[in-house]
Protein backbone atom coordinates (compact mmCIF):
# COMPACT_ATOMS: atom_id res chain seq x y z
CA UNK A 1 0.00 0.00 0.00
CA UNK A 2 2.53 2.53 -1.13
CA UNK A 3 1.46 6.14 -0.68
CA UNK A 4 3.38 7.19 -3.72
CA UNK A 5 2.06 4.99 -6.47
CA UNK A 6 2.95 6.88 -9.61
CA UNK A 7 0.19 6.55 -12.20
CA UNK A 8 1.14 6.75 -15.86
CA UNK A 9 -0.90 6.85 -19.05
CA UNK A 10 0.82 5.35 -22.09
CA UNK A 11 -0.95 6.52 -25.23
CA UNK A 12 -0.59 5.98 -28.97
CA UNK A 13 -2.02 9.04 -30.72
CA UNK A 14 -3.19 8.99 -34.30
CA UNK A 15 -2.91 6.53 -37.13
CA UNK A 16 -0.01 4.36 -36.19
CA UNK A 17 -0.26 0.59 -36.04
CA UNK A 18 2.86 -0.24 -34.11
CA UNK A 19 2.79 -0.48 -30.33
CA UNK A 20 5.56 -2.90 -29.46
CA UNK A 21 7.60 -0.03 -28.03
CA UNK A 22 4.67 1.38 -26.06
CA UNK A 23 3.96 -2.05 -24.59
CA UNK A 24 7.60 -2.59 -23.62
CA UNK A 25 7.63 0.78 -21.86
CA UNK A 26 4.29 0.04 -20.15
CA UNK A 27 5.63 -3.26 -18.89
CA UNK A 28 8.93 -1.73 -17.79
CA UNK A 29 7.22 1.01 -15.80
CA UNK A 30 4.93 -1.56 -14.20
CA UNK A 31 7.95 -3.58 -13.15
CA UNK A 32 9.37 -0.41 -11.62
CA UNK A 33 6.26 -0.29 -9.40
CA UNK A 34 4.13 2.19 -11.32
CA UNK A 35 0.47 1.80 -12.20
CA UNK A 36 0.27 2.04 -15.96
CA UNK A 37 -2.89 2.62 -17.97
CA UNK A 38 -2.51 1.63 -21.60
CA UNK A 39 -5.23 2.81 -23.97
CA UNK A 40 -4.31 0.92 -27.12
CA UNK A 41 -3.74 2.05 -30.69
CA UNK A 42 -5.21 4.90 -32.72
CA UNK A 43 -6.29 7.24 -29.96
CA UNK A 44 -7.62 10.70 -30.68
CA UNK A 45 -6.32 13.65 -28.61
CA UNK A 46 -9.80 13.81 -27.01
CA UNK A 47 -9.57 10.17 -25.90
CA UNK A 48 -6.07 10.64 -24.49
CA UNK A 49 -6.93 13.77 -22.52
CA UNK A 50 -10.21 12.32 -21.24
CA UNK A 51 -8.36 9.21 -20.04
CA UNK A 52 -5.72 11.39 -18.36
CA UNK A 53 -8.43 13.35 -16.53
CA UNK A 54 -10.58 10.38 -15.46
CA UNK A 55 -7.60 8.28 -14.41
CA UNK A 56 -6.00 11.29 -12.67
CA UNK A 57 -2.55 10.31 -13.92
CA UNK A 58 0.72 11.93 -12.90
CA UNK A 59 2.48 11.22 -16.17
CA UNK A 60 1.51 10.82 -19.85
CA UNK A 61 3.86 8.99 -22.21
CA UNK A 62 3.07 9.61 -25.87
CA UNK A 63 4.45 7.04 -28.28
CA UNK A 64 4.48 7.93 -31.94
CA UNK A 65 6.11 6.44 -35.01
CA UNK A 66 3.96 7.98 -37.73
CA UNK A 67 5.67 11.37 -37.99
CA UNK A 68 2.48 13.24 -37.07
CA UNK A 69 3.83 14.48 -33.73
CA UNK A 70 3.95 18.05 -35.05
CA UNK A 71 0.19 17.89 -35.72
CA UNK A 72 -1.07 15.85 -32.79
CA UNK A 73 1.08 16.85 -29.83
CA UNK A 74 0.07 20.55 -29.84
CA UNK A 75 -3.61 19.51 -29.92
CA UNK A 76 -3.08 17.19 -26.96
CA UNK A 77 -1.23 19.88 -25.00
CA UNK A 78 -3.97 22.44 -25.72
CA UNK A 79 -6.69 20.06 -24.61
CA UNK A 80 -4.79 19.24 -21.43
CA UNK A 81 -4.67 22.95 -20.62
CA UNK A 82 -8.38 23.33 -21.43
CA UNK A 83 -9.13 20.46 -19.04
CA UNK A 84 -7.08 22.06 -16.31
CA UNK A 85 -4.54 19.27 -16.32
CA UNK A 86 -1.45 21.02 -17.66
CA UNK A 87 0.23 19.95 -14.42
CA UNK A 88 0.72 16.46 -15.85
CA UNK A 89 4.27 15.48 -16.77
CA UNK A 90 4.21 14.76 -20.52
CA UNK A 91 6.94 12.68 -22.14
CA UNK A 92 7.30 11.48 -25.70
CA UNK A 93 9.03 8.63 -27.43
CA UNK A 94 9.27 6.92 -30.80
CA UNK A 95 10.73 8.14 -34.04
CA UNK A 96 10.91 11.89 -33.60
CA UNK A 97 13.68 13.67 -35.55
CA UNK A 98 16.20 15.59 -33.41
CA UNK A 99 15.31 18.80 -35.24
CA UNK A 100 11.77 18.66 -33.82
CA UNK A 101 12.72 18.12 -30.17
CA UNK A 102 13.02 21.78 -29.23
CA UNK A 103 9.67 22.65 -30.80
CA UNK A 104 7.98 19.94 -28.73
CA UNK A 105 9.74 21.04 -25.56
CA UNK A 106 8.54 24.57 -26.23
CA UNK A 107 4.91 23.43 -26.07
CA UNK A 108 5.48 21.74 -22.73
CA UNK A 109 6.69 18.23 -23.47
CA UNK A 110 9.32 17.76 -20.80
CA UNK A 111 11.50 15.15 -22.46
CA UNK A 112 11.76 13.13 -25.65
CA UNK A 113 13.26 9.67 -25.42
CA UNK A 114 14.83 8.33 -28.57
CA UNK A 115 14.84 4.68 -29.68
CA UNK A 116 17.36 2.70 -27.67
CA UNK A 117 16.78 4.60 -24.40
CA UNK A 118 16.98 2.25 -21.46
CA UNK A 119 13.87 1.81 -19.36
CA UNK A 120 15.94 2.52 -16.25
CA UNK A 121 16.72 5.97 -17.60
CA UNK A 122 13.00 6.71 -18.15
CA UNK A 123 12.11 5.39 -14.69
CA UNK A 124 14.79 7.57 -13.08
CA UNK A 125 13.61 10.60 -15.01
CA UNK A 126 9.99 10.12 -13.92
CA UNK A 127 10.94 9.53 -10.27
CA UNK A 128 13.11 12.64 -10.21
CA UNK A 129 10.38 14.80 -11.70
CA UNK A 130 7.80 13.40 -9.26
CA UNK A 131 10.05 14.18 -6.30
CA UNK A 132 10.18 17.84 -7.23
CA UNK B 1 -4.43 23.28 -10.62
CA UNK B 2 -6.87 24.90 -8.27
CA UNK B 3 -9.89 22.76 -7.73
CA UNK B 4 -12.40 22.57 -4.96
CA UNK B 5 -12.35 19.14 -3.40
CA UNK B 6 -15.73 19.15 -1.69
CA UNK B 7 -19.01 17.29 -1.59
CA UNK B 8 -20.54 19.97 -3.85
CA UNK B 9 -17.65 19.54 -6.26
CA UNK B 10 -18.27 15.80 -6.48
CA UNK B 11 -22.03 16.26 -6.86
CA UNK B 12 -21.49 18.83 -9.61
CA UNK B 13 -20.17 15.99 -11.76
CA UNK B 14 -16.87 17.71 -12.59
CA UNK B 15 -14.72 14.83 -13.84
CA UNK B 16 -11.48 16.35 -12.58
CA UNK B 17 -12.82 16.57 -9.05
CA UNK B 18 -14.29 13.06 -9.14
CA UNK B 19 -10.98 11.71 -10.48
CA UNK B 20 -8.96 13.52 -7.83
CA UNK B 21 -11.21 12.33 -5.00
CA UNK B 22 -10.88 8.75 -6.23
CA UNK B 23 -7.08 9.17 -6.15
CA UNK B 24 -7.37 10.35 -2.55
CA UNK B 25 -9.58 7.37 -1.78
CA UNK B 26 -6.76 5.18 -3.12
CA UNK B 27 -3.75 7.04 -1.72
CA UNK B 28 -4.67 9.43 1.12
CA UNK B 29 -7.42 7.58 2.83
CA UNK B 30 -7.31 9.33 6.21
CA UNK B 31 -7.67 12.74 4.59
CA UNK B 32 -10.69 11.74 2.52
CA UNK B 33 -12.78 10.13 5.26
CA UNK B 34 -14.51 13.40 6.29
CA UNK B 35 -15.64 13.86 2.68
CA UNK B 36 -16.76 10.22 2.39
CA UNK B 37 -18.80 10.60 5.59
CA UNK B 38 -20.61 13.57 4.12
CA UNK B 39 -21.14 11.93 0.73
CA UNK B 40 -22.36 8.61 2.09
CA UNK B 41 -25.14 10.09 4.19
CA UNK B 42 -26.62 12.04 1.32
CA UNK B 43 -26.22 9.45 -1.41
CA UNK B 44 -28.22 6.54 -2.65
CA UNK B 45 -25.79 3.93 -3.90
CA UNK B 46 -25.75 3.28 -7.63
CA UNK B 47 -26.91 -0.04 -9.02
CA UNK B 48 -23.82 -2.23 -9.10
CA UNK B 49 -23.22 -4.61 -11.96
CA UNK B 50 -20.22 -6.95 -11.60
CA UNK B 51 -18.66 -8.62 -14.60
CA UNK B 52 -16.00 -11.28 -14.41
CA UNK B 53 -14.55 -14.08 -16.50
CA UNK B 54 -11.25 -15.44 -17.78
CA UNK B 55 -8.72 -13.24 -19.61
CA UNK B 56 -9.63 -12.75 -23.25
CA UNK B 57 -13.28 -13.73 -22.81
CA UNK B 58 -14.43 -10.32 -24.03
CA UNK B 59 -15.49 -8.64 -20.79
CA UNK B 60 -14.35 -5.14 -21.74
CA UNK B 61 -16.00 -5.36 -25.16
CA UNK B 62 -19.27 -6.49 -23.55
CA UNK B 63 -19.01 -3.66 -21.02
CA UNK B 64 -18.54 -1.18 -23.86
CA UNK B 65 -21.66 -2.39 -25.68
CA UNK B 66 -23.78 -2.73 -22.54
CA UNK B 67 -22.82 0.76 -21.36
CA UNK B 68 -23.75 2.15 -24.79
CA UNK B 69 -27.18 0.54 -24.48
CA UNK B 70 -27.66 2.31 -21.13
CA UNK B 71 -26.36 5.70 -22.20
CA UNK B 72 -28.74 5.50 -25.17
CA UNK B 73 -31.45 5.74 -22.50
CA UNK B 74 -29.82 8.81 -20.94
CA UNK B 75 -28.34 6.94 -18.01
CA UNK B 76 -25.06 8.04 -16.45
CA UNK B 77 -22.78 5.04 -16.11
CA UNK B 78 -19.38 4.57 -14.49
CA UNK B 79 -16.98 1.69 -15.01
CA UNK B 80 -14.38 0.56 -12.49
CA UNK B 81 -11.94 -1.72 -14.30
CA UNK B 82 -9.80 -3.68 -11.88
CA UNK B 83 -6.53 -5.38 -12.73
CA UNK B 84 -4.12 -7.17 -10.42
CA UNK B 85 -1.06 -5.48 -8.92
CA UNK B 86 2.27 -7.22 -9.28
CA UNK B 87 3.24 -8.86 -6.01
CA UNK B 88 6.89 -8.15 -6.67
CA UNK B 89 6.98 -4.55 -7.85
CA UNK B 90 3.59 -3.29 -6.66
CA UNK B 91 3.06 -1.93 -10.17
CA UNK B 92 0.13 -2.78 -12.41
CA UNK B 93 -0.75 -2.78 -16.07
CA UNK B 94 -4.28 -1.46 -16.53
CA UNK B 95 -5.40 -2.30 -20.06
CA UNK B 96 -9.18 -2.41 -19.99
CA UNK B 97 -9.59 0.92 -21.74
CA UNK B 98 -8.19 -0.66 -24.91
CA UNK B 99 -11.56 -2.31 -25.65
CA UNK B 100 -13.69 0.59 -24.49
CA UNK B 101 -12.84 3.07 -27.23
CA UNK B 102 -16.45 3.80 -28.13
CA UNK B 103 -17.43 4.90 -24.64
CA UNK B 104 -14.15 6.60 -23.77
CA UNK B 105 -15.38 10.05 -24.80
CA UNK B 106 -19.11 9.67 -24.03
CA UNK B 107 -20.13 12.54 -21.80
CA UNK B 108 -22.23 10.38 -19.46
CA UNK B 109 -19.54 7.75 -18.97
CA UNK B 110 -16.70 7.75 -16.46
CA UNK B 111 -14.08 5.01 -16.68
CA UNK B 112 -11.56 4.45 -13.95
CA UNK B 113 -8.87 1.75 -13.89
CA UNK B 114 -7.81 0.50 -10.48
CA UNK B 115 -5.13 -1.90 -9.31
CA UNK B 116 -5.96 -4.45 -6.60
CA UNK B 117 -2.83 -3.39 -4.64
CA UNK B 118 -2.61 -6.81 -3.04
CA UNK B 119 -4.78 -5.78 -0.14
CA UNK B 120 -4.33 -8.03 2.85
CA UNK B 121 -7.50 -9.68 4.06
CA UNK B 122 -9.41 -9.55 0.79
CA UNK B 123 -11.03 -6.71 -1.04
CA UNK B 124 -9.37 -3.32 -1.14
CA UNK B 125 -11.85 -1.08 0.71
CA UNK B 126 -11.02 1.72 -1.75
CA UNK B 127 -13.24 0.00 -4.32
CA UNK B 128 -16.41 0.41 -2.28
CA UNK B 129 -15.42 3.98 -1.36
CA UNK B 130 -15.01 4.71 -5.07
CA UNK B 131 -18.55 3.43 -5.60
CA UNK B 132 -19.74 5.92 -2.96
CA UNK B 133 -17.96 8.77 -4.76
CA UNK B 134 -19.33 7.79 -8.18
CA UNK B 135 -22.85 7.39 -6.78
CA UNK B 136 -22.66 10.86 -5.25
CA UNK B 137 -21.49 12.21 -8.61
CA UNK B 138 -24.77 11.05 -10.13
CA UNK B 139 -23.80 7.81 -11.86
CA UNK B 140 -26.86 5.58 -11.72
CA UNK B 141 -25.09 2.40 -12.65
CA UNK B 142 -21.57 1.37 -11.76
CA UNK B 143 -19.99 -1.56 -13.56
CA UNK B 144 -17.14 -3.32 -11.77
CA UNK B 145 -15.03 -5.36 -14.14
CA UNK B 146 -12.46 -7.86 -12.96
CA UNK B 147 -10.54 -10.84 -14.29
CA UNK B 148 -12.12 -13.97 -12.90
CA UNK B 149 -10.63 -16.85 -10.99
CA UNK B 150 -9.16 -15.85 -7.67
CA UNK B 151 -10.66 -15.10 -4.28
CA UNK B 152 -10.21 -11.38 -4.74
CA UNK B 153 -12.44 -11.49 -7.80
CA UNK B 154 -15.14 -13.35 -5.93
CA UNK B 155 -15.04 -10.68 -3.21
CA UNK B 156 -15.38 -7.97 -5.81
CA UNK B 157 -18.24 -9.76 -7.48
CA UNK B 158 -20.00 -10.05 -4.12
CA UNK B 159 -20.26 -6.28 -4.01
CA UNK B 160 -22.47 -6.27 -7.04
CA UNK B 161 -26.27 -6.37 -7.15
CA UNK B 162 -26.17 -8.25 -10.44
CA UNK B 163 -23.16 -10.33 -11.40
CA UNK B 164 -22.37 -11.41 -14.95
CA UNK B 165 -20.00 -14.35 -15.37
CA UNK B 166 -18.57 -14.40 -18.88
CA UNK B 167 -17.28 -17.51 -20.55
CA UNK B 168 -16.38 -18.51 -24.10
CA UNK B 169 -16.84 -21.68 -26.19
CA UNK B 170 -13.15 -22.55 -26.10
CA UNK B 171 -13.17 -22.53 -22.31
CA UNK B 172 -14.33 -26.16 -22.62
CA UNK B 173 -13.84 -28.21 -19.50
CA UNK B 174 -11.92 -25.36 -17.96
CA UNK B 175 -15.21 -24.08 -16.68
CA UNK B 176 -15.41 -27.09 -14.38
CA UNK B 177 -12.51 -25.54 -12.50
CA UNK B 178 -14.26 -22.22 -11.97
CA UNK B 179 -14.18 -21.56 -8.31
CA UNK B 180 -17.32 -22.80 -6.69
CA UNK B 181 -17.94 -19.34 -5.31
CA UNK B 182 -17.91 -17.86 -8.77
CA UNK B 183 -20.49 -20.32 -10.07
CA UNK B 184 -22.77 -19.41 -7.18
CA UNK B 185 -22.11 -15.69 -7.50
CA UNK B 186 -23.20 -15.60 -11.13
CA UNK B 187 -26.70 -14.14 -11.56
CA UNK B 188 -26.38 -14.23 -15.33
CA UNK B 189 -24.05 -16.36 -17.41
CA UNK B 190 -22.82 -14.85 -20.64
CA UNK B 191 -21.59 -17.18 -23.37
CA UNK B 192 -19.59 -14.76 -25.47
CA UNK B 193 -18.12 -15.44 -28.94
CA UNK B 194 -21.25 -17.54 -29.47
CA UNK B 195 -20.76 -17.53 -33.25
CA UNK B 196 -18.08 -20.16 -32.87
CA UNK B 197 -19.03 -23.70 -33.92
CA UNK B 198 -18.44 -25.18 -30.48
CA UNK B 199 -20.80 -22.71 -28.80
CA UNK B 200 -23.78 -25.07 -28.55
CA UNK B 201 -21.67 -27.71 -26.87
CA UNK B 202 -20.47 -25.15 -24.35
CA UNK B 203 -24.04 -24.03 -23.75
CA UNK B 204 -24.97 -27.60 -22.91
CA UNK B 205 -22.06 -27.91 -20.45
CA UNK B 206 -23.10 -24.65 -18.82
CA UNK B 207 -26.72 -25.73 -18.51
CA UNK B 208 -25.72 -28.98 -16.90
CA UNK B 209 -23.45 -27.21 -14.45
CA UNK B 210 -26.16 -24.73 -13.52
CA UNK B 211 -28.66 -27.53 -12.97
CA UNK B 212 -26.20 -29.34 -10.76
CA UNK B 213 -25.58 -26.14 -8.87
CA UNK B 214 -29.32 -25.71 -8.38
CA UNK B 215 -29.88 -29.14 -6.95
CA UNK B 216 -26.89 -28.79 -4.62
CA UNK B 217 -27.84 -25.40 -3.29
CA UNK B 218 -31.47 -25.42 -2.26
CA UNK B 219 -30.80 -22.68 0.22
CA UNK B 220 -28.69 -20.45 -2.04
CA UNK B 221 -29.55 -16.80 -2.62
CA UNK B 222 -30.67 -17.67 -6.09
CA UNK B 223 -33.29 -20.22 -5.04
CA UNK B 224 -36.04 -18.37 -6.89
CA UNK B 225 -33.96 -16.90 -9.66
CA UNK B 226 -33.35 -19.08 -12.66
CA UNK B 227 -29.87 -18.14 -13.85
CA UNK B 228 -30.12 -17.42 -17.56
CA UNK B 229 -27.43 -18.14 -20.14
CA UNK B 230 -27.23 -15.25 -22.60
CA UNK B 231 -25.37 -15.87 -25.85
CA UNK B 232 -23.50 -12.88 -27.25
CA UNK B 233 -21.03 -11.89 -29.94
CA UNK B 234 -19.59 -8.83 -28.24
CA UNK B 235 -17.60 -7.52 -31.19
CA UNK B 236 -20.76 -7.52 -33.37
CA UNK B 237 -23.12 -6.31 -30.68
CA UNK B 238 -25.20 -9.50 -30.98
CA UNK B 239 -27.14 -10.50 -27.89
CA UNK B 240 -26.51 -7.19 -26.12
CA UNK B 241 -30.22 -6.33 -26.06
CA UNK B 242 -30.95 -9.74 -24.48
CA UNK B 243 -28.18 -9.11 -21.96
CA UNK B 244 -29.53 -5.65 -21.13
CA UNK B 245 -32.96 -7.18 -20.59
CA UNK B 246 -31.57 -9.99 -18.42
CA UNK B 247 -29.89 -7.42 -16.16
CA UNK B 248 -33.17 -5.51 -15.93
CA UNK B 249 -35.10 -8.69 -15.09
CA UNK B 250 -32.63 -9.57 -12.36
CA UNK B 251 -32.99 -6.10 -10.92
CA UNK B 252 -36.78 -6.46 -10.94
CA UNK B 253 -36.42 -9.84 -9.28
CA UNK B 254 -34.25 -8.33 -6.53
CA UNK B 255 -36.64 -5.52 -5.78
CA UNK B 256 -39.69 -7.84 -5.83
CA UNK B 257 -38.05 -10.31 -3.46
CA UNK B 258 -36.45 -7.58 -1.30
CA UNK B 259 -33.11 -9.19 -1.97
CA UNK B 260 -31.73 -5.87 -3.14
CA UNK B 261 -31.84 -4.67 0.43
CA UNK B 262 -30.43 -7.94 1.60
CA UNK B 263 -27.51 -7.45 -0.78
CA UNK B 264 -26.98 -3.89 0.43
CA UNK B 265 -26.92 -4.88 4.06
CA UNK B 266 -24.43 -7.64 3.32
CA UNK B 267 -22.22 -5.26 1.33
CA UNK B 268 -22.32 -2.67 4.08
CA UNK B 269 -21.50 -5.27 6.71
CA UNK B 270 -18.48 -6.42 4.66
CA UNK B 271 -17.32 -2.86 4.18
CA UNK B 272 -17.49 -2.05 7.88
CA UNK B 273 -15.40 -5.15 8.57
CA UNK B 274 -12.90 -4.13 5.87
CA UNK B 275 -12.60 -0.62 7.29
CA UNK B 276 -12.01 -1.97 10.78
CA UNK B 277 -9.31 -4.30 9.47
CA UNK B 278 -7.72 -1.39 7.65
CA UNK B 279 -7.80 0.76 10.78
CA UNK B 280 -6.29 -1.94 12.96
CA UNK B 281 -3.57 -2.59 10.43
CA UNK B 282 -2.67 1.09 10.00
CA UNK B 283 -2.85 2.10 13.65
CA UNK B 284 -1.69 -0.98 15.49
CA UNK B 285 -0.13 -3.68 13.36
CA UNK B 286 1.97 -1.73 10.83
CA UNK B 287 3.57 0.65 13.41
CA UNK B 288 4.39 -2.37 15.52
CA UNK B 289 6.17 -4.14 12.67
CA UNK B 290 8.62 -1.23 12.49
CA UNK B 291 9.42 -1.21 16.20
CA UNK B 292 12.52 -2.68 17.82
CA UNK B 293 10.32 -4.17 20.55
CA UNK B 294 8.70 -6.35 17.89
CA UNK B 295 12.10 -7.50 16.62
CA UNK B 296 12.99 -8.48 20.17
CA UNK B 297 9.80 -10.47 20.53
CA UNK B 298 10.53 -12.28 17.25
CA UNK B 299 14.05 -13.04 18.43
CA UNK B 300 12.63 -14.32 21.68
CA UNK B 301 10.29 -16.64 19.82
CA UNK B 302 13.18 -17.90 17.67
CA UNK B 303 15.22 -18.63 20.77
CA UNK B 304 12.21 -20.31 22.43
CA UNK B 305 12.34 -17.89 25.34
CA UNK B 306 8.72 -17.24 24.55
CA UNK B 307 6.26 -18.64 22.02
CA UNK B 308 4.05 -17.06 19.35
CA UNK B 309 0.89 -17.65 21.37
CA UNK B 310 2.05 -15.90 24.50
CA UNK B 311 3.59 -13.13 22.41
CA UNK B 312 0.28 -12.43 20.67
CA UNK B 313 -1.61 -12.39 23.98
CA UNK B 314 0.82 -9.82 25.35
CA UNK B 315 0.74 -7.72 22.18
CA UNK B 316 -3.04 -7.59 22.24
CA UNK B 317 -2.95 -6.46 25.87
CA UNK B 318 -0.59 -3.64 24.91
CA UNK B 319 -2.99 -2.68 22.09
CA UNK B 320 -5.76 -2.31 24.64
CA UNK B 321 -3.64 0.11 26.65
CA UNK B 322 -2.76 1.97 23.44
CA UNK B 323 -6.42 2.26 22.61
CA UNK B 324 -7.07 3.92 25.95
CA UNK B 325 -4.52 6.56 24.96
CA UNK B 326 -5.99 6.88 21.50
CA UNK B 327 -9.40 7.73 22.84
CA UNK B 328 -7.95 10.53 24.93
Amino acid sequence: MSQDNIKVLIAKPGLDGHDRGAKVIARGLKEAGMEVVYTGLRQTPEQIVKAAVQEDVDVIGLSILSGAHGELFPVIMDKLTESGRNDVLVLAGGTIPDDDHQKLKDIGIREIFKPGTSIAKIVDFIRQEMDE
Amino acid sequence: MIMEISAEGVRSGDERIIARVISQVENQRQQVFPLLKELYRSTELAYLVGITGPPGSGKSTLVEKLVLSWTAEEEKVAVIAIDPSSEFSGGALLGDRIRMGKISTEKNVFIRSMATRGYLGGLNPAIFDTVVVLSAAGYQKVVIETVGGGQNEIDIVRLADTTLVVTVPEAGDEIQTFKAGLMEAGDIFVLNKADQPTASRMELILKQMLEMNDSENHSSDNSNWEVPIVKTVGTEGEGIEELRRAVMQHRDFLSRSRKERYNHSRVIRNHVVHLMEEFLRNHYIDPLLESSAFQEILAGISARKTDPYTAVEQLLKSFNKEQGKHEN
